[in-house]
């Protein structure tokens, strides 16, 4: 996995603390390895549940490509089988599966007789632009929210936090359709029918970023609210801080830990979060793709997506790791 | 709640107060699942129209008197038909959270109590399907089982499992090591006694509130395949076939798009505020 070492070069060594440099690197190479174990389960998982699911695949193949729902003889299934290797025993096919995969071969998607890898890197582009504008605009509301809202006082902390849960409890779905109706029908500020372009994108971002807010801010509050009883606030404000102050450097400070790790967490679910979205808005992109396979029983498509998803998943929060073990000392030394 | 009492003494006696008096938010709650459960028992008493009557001559009307949330492009009483669909999403909604919950006990307890050579492939086991989005590991079962009720039922409750697997884990890794275990172990009981005296009970009891919060969302996510049309299919009044039925008129009749979603949202909300409060109730007793 060249993406991850060459990764783990950029770490900065550790010049302040010499003593602790060596637990440092001790504890990133632990949480490489367990997040290569991750990677090579969701790869072995993902095989497995679809090696023994129910009906042949090689039927499968042919009636999607045919469009047809038959029963088919085994003259018909024979060259499927060996060109995808179905007749080969389990752990052979397992192998070929891995090998395929360290060499960036996804497989062939059953209905549209491509490489999946090729359909995927088309159409990962919105979809990925969706789910990281996303993440952005929920931490652009959650921030001033929890400052206004958040340490204030018991009335003002659960009206905050009663718009948080509502918020973080609203349907992707419903909340892209509301936006749909409101904005694109009844006030034609957006079309209502989707491209990827930066006006289609708007309402859709939104749609993901309204309830991720909602979580992104039940963590940092509870967290918010610990950090105002700590001395060092008490401290600050002796030292003549200003109370705005120790709350936007060093309450937040200490707020935005869970919410990064959230941030980790909400990427892998943006991702999948889009394919609701997309279908509201009827944006192109991959969750449109998945759908589609899923639909039609395109084994190889579903199970590249899958395994594409968890891998930036696995990645993204490697990297949030290295990122508290670089910024948060106090990590480094329960090694 | 009254409104003389200052801001100090009500935070103060907030948590003496909530002993007798359930909050406002809370109440609201139970109201509103009671509505639902009841929509789902007796629908025929509940609706005002039959959910599968056509009539052509008054298809896609707004919401008014005679159709209280509107009409359908074959004239189908919306209000109506959300009612009838109250029994299937719930019922969904319910079998989900209860394949994830019994899935999710036997595993969390088996990762945290078996031997090590068990309980540490089940901890990596569930750490690699957390990698997993439970949206699309829902599709993924979906693909294998086809749409239907009830395997959007299995996608559901086997997507949202490994979450709940870890938090019954972690529960029960807690109270394993918590100075009541530990005190009947110093005291001689044998194992399956402390298990079923201590450990179970207590483990289990924050189940309840999580099986609560847990239907909520269940619903929200079972509706959710169901819109994108790999659930249940439209002809049925379930809430996601709803929704997905009327996308085709959301330009012209936004009742069709909007209510069946206010469904899916009461629910979800009230459900969760109910677990919510069960949780903040139980961890106040543990306190104590």
């Amino acid at each position: 996995m060249p993406v991850i070492s060459s990764g783990l070069d950029m770490v900065p060594a550790d010049d302040v603390q010499p003593r602790s440099s060596s637990n440092l690197t001790r504890r990133i190479l632990r949480r490489l390895g367990a997040t290569l174990f991750v990677l090579w389960g969701t790869v072995t998982i993902t095989f497995l549940v679809l090696s023994i699911l129910p009906g042949d695949r090689a039927t499968i193949l042919l009636n999607i490509r045919s469009g047809q729902a038959i029963e088919r003889t085994p003259e018909e299934l024979a060259p499927i089988n060996a060109a995808y290797g179905f007749d080969q025993p389990i752990a052979v096919q397992y192998i070929r599966y891995v090998s395929g995969l360290l060499h960036g071969d996804l497989g062939a998607s059953y209905e549209l007789q491509r490489p999946v890898l090729n359909i995927i890197s088309e159409q990962i582009a919105p979809t990925f632009t969706l789910a990281i504008a996303a993440l952005v605009l929920a931490w652009i509301f959650t921030i001033p929210w929890t400052l206004l809202t958040a340490g204030r006082g018991a009335r003002l902390g659960a009206f905050g936090s009663a718009a948080e849960t509502i918020l973080a409890g609203l349907p992707q779905y419903w909340v892209g359709i509301l936006l749909l109706i409101v904005f694109a029908i009844w006030l034609n500020w957006f079309p209502v029918i989707g491209g990827t372009g930066l006006v289609n994108t708007v309402l859709p971002t939104v749609t993901l970023a309204v309830p991720l807010a909602g979580f992104i801010g039940q963590s940092i509050r509870s967290e918010f609210d610990r950090a105002m009883r700590e001395p060092f606030v008490l401290s600050a404000r002796a030292r003549g801080m200003s109370a705005a102050g120790v709350r936007a450097r060093h309450v937040l400070r200490h707020a935005l830990i869970p919410g990064i790790t959230l941030s980790g967490w909400a990427i892998g679910h943006l991702l999948s979060g889009t394919v609701l979205v997309e279908a509201v808005f009827a944006r192109p992109g991959l969750g449109a793709v998945l759908v589609n396979a899923v639909n039609t029983k395109d084994f190889a498509l579903v199970s590249g997506i899958l395994i594409l998803n968890s891998f930036l998943y696995v990645l993204i929060n490697f990297i949030v790791d290295l990122i508290y073990l670089v910024v948060d000392p106090r990590l480094r030394d329960k090694a | 709640m009254t409104a003389s009492v200052t801001g100090q003494a009500r935070a103060a006696s907030e948590r003496q107060r909530s002993i007798f008096k359930v909050p406002l938010s809370v109440a609201l709650s139970v109201l509103v699942a009671l509505f639902f459960v009841a929509a789902a028992i007796t629908p025929a008493a509940l609706s005002t129209h039959s959910p599968f009557d056509t009539d052509l001559l008054s298809s896609l009307t707004p919401p008014a008197s005679d159709h209280l949330l509107g009409t359908d492009d074959i004239g189908r009483d919306l209000y109506s038909r959300i009612i009838w669909g109250t029994r299937q999403s719930l019922l969904i909604g319910l079998g989900a959270m209860a394949v994830a919950l019994t899935s999710a006990t036997v595993l969390g307890f088996a990762a945290a109590l078996a031997p090590r050579w068990i309980a540490e492939p089940i901890d990596r086991i569930l750490e690699i399907l957390l990698a997993f989005p439970t949206l699309l590991l829902a599709l993924l079962f979906v693909a294998l089982l086809g749409p239907s009720a009830t395997s959007l039922l299995f996608s559901v409750g086997i997507g949202t499992a490994p979450g709940y697997a870890r938090l019954i884990r972690a529960q029960t890794l807690k109270v394993k090591s918590s100075g009541y275990v530990e005190a009947a172990w110093a005291l001689g009981h044998p194992g399956h006694t402390i298990f079923r005296q201590h450990i179970a009970p207590n483990a289990f009891r924050p189940l309840v509130a999580l099986f609560a919060l847990g239907i909520g969302q269940s619903v929200v996510w079972a509706s959710g395949l169901s819109f994108l049309g790999l659930g249940v299919a439209p002809p049925s009044p379930e809430w996601g076939a709803l929704l997905e039925a009327g996308k085709a008129n959301i330009t012209v009749a936004w009742w069709l798009e909007i209510f069946p979603g206010v469904a899916i949202v009461f629910v979800a909300l009230s459900f969760t505020q109910i677990g919510r409060y069960i949780q903040d109730r139980l961890e106040g007793t543990l306190h104590q």
